[in-house]
């Protein structure tokens, strides 16, 4: 980490300022007076201006200068908030960050739109007696009179530059003012005491003169007033307001991948000073283990060094996972800037309410969640909640609620996502399934099952499709992005009281509890979370089903699907078999294996690209003798044995 | 269909590879994209997977296929023998890159291939697929060949058909 790019560094922190401006302009969206807000959203926005300009991204450190100085008003209470200007900053904070990721190339236009937007804002805020800062501009000239901080040279600028910068403006005449200059023994060699006046005469508007000096700004003292021979009002020309295509760009944010962020994990030091006390134990044990080498066999002194080393290995391991929770207040802070524009595009009023924030959760789930939940909290937003009218019809506030929640329980964080709308028509979801042919008509099917419908592919309710939802892309994405995250995915809903779906995600996917059997001469994990229990096949019980491959299990048909036949492995079954039931969800599935080895907690490894078209397998695990055992996809399994089971349904 | 993977001759037209036999064949890889030359190690069988890669190994800790070259160029399974070793290898694959280990009766030697001395496969009277060879060098002991070896495993992803056997079925 030490030959960190310092680019990359800022980009990071750039993206964490810009994710607090955010949300500071959000809060301030609601509570438009509050002070508090408006300074911090001020200190983020300087922030990234000073750090941008250090780094050379000097479009950014501009038109970040530009909002900072609108934001600056306000501060100062010269213009009141207005929702219409905090939208402007949200755009701009966009366009601040397609500049920090980008090289800047092609968006000074969207720049010059949003800061042309930016103005209009402000003088409205403002009202109409406000002058136009276009009409500071003067024709023939401006006086300049400047004096820079003390420590100003200290801190790297050269005033030299500056006024070199001014006299490619135009034709300059400098005069230095040496009124501040202290005596000789108080002179501090490295301060700057000379204060300067220029006589600038040039067409360049006052902003241009202002640019001069962007990053000294905010401490100088500096006064632009045009020369008083050209003192002569000009008409102010009306500043064109291209509309901002507001939907587009905004889809066009979210498009981007989010993903970026995911790697860099900030750690508090705390843990890492953990981390560090059982490294520095290790390498003691690890001496201990040498000198045990080297000298005679000791064999108690050598079980003591293997069982320390056991302790420290495992504690090792906790707190590596450890590392890798990042709280799910970063995931959450996302969606409240979904919500606002889902509000602005949609005419609903809705409120986010998010709760347990500080549920921690392993940084790779976080970044996989984020999809899942976008398409949920939309189609919350779009389905879910009633247009204000109906709500008021219904006797409910005319705000609708979206609820996101997250808690841990066991081994697993539990996320809710909940409105308060209309719930969902399961009129309409029958009527849909019965089109598609996924039930027959009139066939009695259980509730949950009913609601489970809306996660086939392509299965959608909404009679029209709108921008943000409706074309049946995404419940069924859904289900299938929280498969692979080992979760399960629950929806329930109440006729007018709204919907509620609940994800639970497995805490980490590094480590999983899995159970090892042995299929011929391979061995395999199965995820422990699926197990539901293990029965034997008896040997009349396996001849019995030869042909049909379903055991009865508590009265009901469960089918099993023979591993050893299934991975070819050629070797004949073990007198003894075993069958291994599992579930996801209601539906169930046997695997029979040839022994169960038992319990293995797993460190998952990747499979190789190669080997990505292999869908059997969710991935692999080293056992303790160096060898290699393959985790069985639970999933899949299922899916393949449902497969068999409809096949020979159809038999009859 | 892809373009062949270029061969980066040096400047004095020679290439440093790493020299091995599979069957009566001598093949040769680029030394830059070796990383390790092991023994054996105890493959496990991925069921379901194509049998050119039809086998993992833990590798330092990684799960790495093992990648049986043979099959790519038609000939006949082989015992291990006390001369069998593993070369890993690190190749890119779509956009990123991964390390495979390939199976090899014999590793030779680091040489260097003379491009004057190398020819394109020709367009007739070879069995193997041409896309899976890029050159033949010619040498005093005989002729050595340069596989494509980004282009076979792409074979194993893409649709372009599979270079052995039909990869098994899964469904019993």
């Amino acid at each position: 980490m030490n030959g960190q790019d310092p680019v990359a560094a800022f980009r990071v922190e750039a993206a964490e300022l810009l994710d607090q401006i955010e949300q500071g302009l959000l809060d301030l969206g609601h509570r438009l007076d509050d002070r508090e807000l408006v300074d911090e959203v001020f200190r983020g926005l300087h922030t990234l201006k000073g750090s941008g300009a250090m780094f050379g991204f000097d479009a950014l450190a501009t038109f970040t200068h530009h909002c900072e100085s609108a934001f600056d008003r306000v501060r100062k209470g010269l213009v009141p908030a207005t929702g219409e200007l905090v939208a402007v900053i949200l755009f701009a904070k966009d366009h601040m960050r397609a500049l920090i990721e980008g090289d800047g190339a092609g968006l000074e236009a969207a720049g010059d739109t949003i800061l042309a937007r930016l103005r209009a804002a402000i003088e409205g805020a403002a009202g109409a007696d406000v002058p136009a800062q276009a009409a500071e501009d003067a024709r023939g000239g401006w006086r300049i009179i400047f004096r820079l901080p003390p420590d100003a040279m200290a801190n790297g600028t050269n005033p030299l530059m500056l006024l070199d910068e001014l006299r490619e403006l135009g034709e300059a005449r400098v005069v230095a003012r040496t009124d501040a200059i202290p005596p000789l023994a108080d002179l501090v060699p490295t301060r700057c005491h000379v204060g300067w006046e220029v006589e600038l005469r040039t067409q360049a508007p006052k902003s241009e003169i202002e640019d001069v000096f962007i990053f000294v700004m905010d401490d100088m003292e500096l006064t632009i007033e045009p020369l008083a021979s050209s003192v002569e009002p000009s008409p102010a020309p009306q500043p064109e307001l291209p509309e901002v295509e507001t939907p587009t760009d905004v889809a066009a944010q979210q498009g981007r991948p989010t993903a970026r962020s995911g790697e860099h994990v900030r750690v508090p030091a705390e843990r890492l000073d953990e981390l560090m006390d059982r490294v520095g134990e290790l390498v003691i044990a690890q001496s201990r283990l040498s000198q045990l080498a080297n000298g005679g066999v000791d064999v108690v002194a050598l079980r003591s060094v293997s069982e320390e080393i056991e302790r420290l290995s495992g504690e090792l391991r906790d707190t590596m996972m450890v590392l890798r929770m990042v709280p799910v207040a970063t995931l959450f802070g996302r969606f409240r800037r979904l919500v606002h524009d889902l509000a602005r595009e949609t005419g609903k009023a809705i409120d986010l309410v998010t709760e347990g924030e500080n549920t921690e959760v392993d940084k790779t789930v976080v970044e996989r969640l984020a999809d899942p939940l976008v398409h949920l909290i939309r189609n919350a937003c779009d389905h879910g909640l009633e247009p204000p009218e109906q709500r008021f019809a219904a006797g409910k506030p005319a705000a609708g609620v979206i609820r996101l929640s997250a808690h841990q329980a066991g081994g697993e964080v539990v996320i809710t996502v909940r409105d308060d709308g209309r719930g969902i028509d399961r009129e309409r979801v029958r009527a849909k399934a019965e089109a598609q042919g996924l039930i027959q008509p009139g066939q009695p099917i259980a509730d949950q099952d009913l609601l489970q419908m809306i996660f086939h592919p392509g299965f959608s309710t909404a009679a029209q499709v709108t921008n943000l939802s409706g074309r049946g892309v995404g419940m069924d994405v859904v289900k299938r992005t929280i498969e692979s995250l080992r979760g399960s995915i629950d929806v329930s809903s109440a006729s007018g009281e709204g919907s509620s779906v609940v994800l639970r995600i497995p805490l980490t996917l590094a480590i999983i509890e899995g159970l090892l059997v042995r299929v011929g001469a391979e061995r395999y994990v199965i995820p422990l979370a699926a197990v539901e229990e293990c029965l034997e096949l008896s040997l009349e019980e396996d001849l019995r089903s030869r042909g049909r491959s379903f055991i009865t299990l508590r009265d009901r048909l469960v089918p099993f699907l023979r591993l050893r036949e299934m991975f070819a492995t050629g070797t004949r079954p073990d007198p003894y078999q075993k069958i291994v039931v599992i579930a996801t969800g209601a539906e169930r599935v046997g695997l029979v294996v040839d022994q169960i080895i038992g319990n293995h907690q797993t460190v998952i490894k990747s499979m190789s690209p190669l080997h990505r078209d292999v869908g059997t397998f969710a991935g692999g695990t080293i056992l303790g003798d160096g060898g290699v055992a393959l985790i069985l996809d639970v999933a899949q399994l299922v899916a393949i044995g449902q497969q068999q089971e409809e096949r020979l349904r159809a038999a009859g | 269909m892809h373009e062949p993977t270029p061969i980066l001759w040096d400047a004095s037209g020679q290439l440093a590879v790493l020299t091995f036999d599979l069957d009566r064949e001598t093949f040769a890889i680029e030394a830059v994209l070796v990383r390790e030359i092991l023994d054996l190690l105890p493959e496990t069988a991925v069921p379901g997977a194509s049998p050119l890669v039809g086998s993992v190994v833990n590798f330092r800790g990684r799960i790495i296929p093992i990648a049986d070259l043979r099959l790519a160029f038609g000939m006949p399974r082989a015992e291990a023998t006390v001369d069998s070793r593993i070369i890993v290898i690190e190749i890119e694959h779509g956009d990123e890159a991964i390390q495979i280990g390939v199976r090899t009766d014999k590793v030779h030697e680091v040489t260097s291939l003379d491009r004057a001395a190398s020819e394109e496969p020709p367009a007739v009277g070879m069995r193997w697929r041409r896309d899976f060879v890029r050159a033949l060098v010619r040498r005093s002991d005989g002729v050595i060949v340069l596989p494509d070896l980004p282009s076979i495993f792409r074979s194993l992803c893409g649709g372009d058909g599979d270079p052995a056997v039909g990869a098994a079925s899964l469904v019993p």
